[in-house]
């Protein structure tokens, strides 16, 4: 249990998505223009990780390992990825229309979310990892507690930039660094913070 | 007919540059440059299989049914991605050992999906294949601007042989830690387009 937390704990300040890894940053920068679609997004990925990423666990564990097929694993990977955000799109538009509005333009962009196959490809790095390794993913609650964590992490860091862009509109940027620029100096600053927590452990 | 072909090839090296204007296919970009050596075999394995998924593509775009054109692509991408990590860790062990998950990553890359839903199902392969080696190799450019000053102040070495002489480092010359971490690559990126967008003003943002 308590490798559960700290596996949890970490993936969402330490081994950030966002800011450790770069990953997810192309719809990071795209939709962290106000704090109410961006958190619309960091919700759908914690959503879609939280299924794929154990889904991906046991076909690493139970079916490619004991075949020795490792190297499907990237095509295996993103079609069970591809398959569940159409999956998940539909049965959301069935059950919830009112969820599928809000979140509804960004499930297919999910699929293409590196956030999600960058979990798949660390989780299938770390099976083999030491078990008193706080990065070790060892069973399948491992596989949950990384999943939450790794989509928390990333829903924090696109809110915590869409606030911060929403409060920049205000600001004289010079005209070049408008947009873009200023968006990337920003998250690196951020990321900067970020690493105050690369001493956490519990 | 070949004048639209230059273009499509030399448009993407500069002034439509995938990472500097497009901001696609991001996160690889910053994450394999603290040394040149993985920054430039990422950049020439992202180069191939953006022109040979474009080529693929291209040729198959009047048969693939519109509304599961997607998943296609992806598998396309994935059994391309699939044989060069496999060529990679044959013969350059090391590098792939470096580069990690983020040869993985170059399936859900967006410049390929963005070059193969904005391009390449609309053009004919030859097209499509100049297209793709235009986008890869503005793409390995800015992996290669950045590696360069991550490496030389961060480690003061060029291909990992030492460049900055050592009797600097005596004279208390110390290597720039913090350009080996991650947020540096996110600040020099920035400052690349900064410059890129100051040089090109109708790109500016208001």
């Amino acid at each position: 249990m308590e490798h559960f937390f700290s596996l949890f704990v970490r993936s969402i300040f330490v081994d950030n998505m966002i800011f450790a890894f770069f990953l997810g940053m192309c719809s990071f920068l795209a939709v962290s223009k106000n704090v109410k679609t961006s958190l619309g997004l960091g919700v759908a990925v914690i959503f879609v990780e939280l299924i794929t990423l154990p889904v991906n666990y046991l076909l690493q564990t139970k079916v490619l390992e004991p075949m020795g097929l490792e190297f499907l694993s990237f095509i295996l990977f993103i079609a069970v990825i591809a398959g569940i955000v159409q999956l998940v799109e539909m049965v959301v538009e069935k059950f919830s229309p009112s969820l599928y509005n809000s979140l509804g333009i960004f499930l297919p962009l999910i699929a293409v979310n590196c956030a999600i196959m960058g979990a798949s490809l660390f989780m299938q790095q770390r099976i083999g990892m030491d078990p008193d390794n706080t990065q070790a993913i060892t069973s399948f609650g491992d596989s949950i507690a990384y999943a939450l964590g790794s989509g928390i992490g990333w829903a924090l860091a696109i809110v915590c930039l869409a606030a911060i862009r929403e409060k920049m509109e205000y600001c004289d940027v010079p005209k070049p660094l408008k947009g873009v620029g200023i968006t990337f100096i920003t998250v690196g600053l951020m990321a900067m913070a970020f690493m105050c927590f690369s001493g956490l452990a519990i | 007919m070949a004048n639209k072909n230059t273009e499509a090839f030399k448009q993407p090296l500069w002034i439509n540059n995938p990472v500097l204007v497009q901001i696609l296919g991001i996160c690889s970009a910053l994450a394999v440059t603290a040394q040149l050596k993985p920054a430039i075999v990422m950049g020439l394995s992202v180069t191939i299989i953006v022109a040979m998924s474009n080529v693929i593509i291209s040729l198959l775009r009047n048969t693939i049914p519109n509304r599961i054109r997607i998943i296609i692509q992806l598998v396309v991408v994935a059994a391309l991605v699939t044989v060069v990590s496999e060529i990679l860790k044959a013969f350059a062990y090391d590098v792939s050992v470096q580069l990690s998950v983020y040869i993985g990553l170059i399936i859900t890359n967006c410049i390929l999906m963005g070059r193969l839903e904005a391009f390449a199902m609309q053009n004919g392969p030859w097209a499509s294949f100049l297209d793709g080696i235009g986008n890869g190799l503005g793409y390995a450019a800015i992996l290669v601007v950045v590696a360069f000053v991550r490496e030389l102040f961060g480690s003061g070495t060029l291909f990992g042989f030492q460049v900055i002489p050592q009797a600097c480092y005596e004279a208390g010359y110390l290597n720039n830690g913090l350009m080996i971490m991650p947020p540096m690559a996110l600040i020099l990126a920035g400052c690349i387009i900064w410059y890129h967008r100051a040089k090109n003003k109708d790109l500016q943002e208001n």
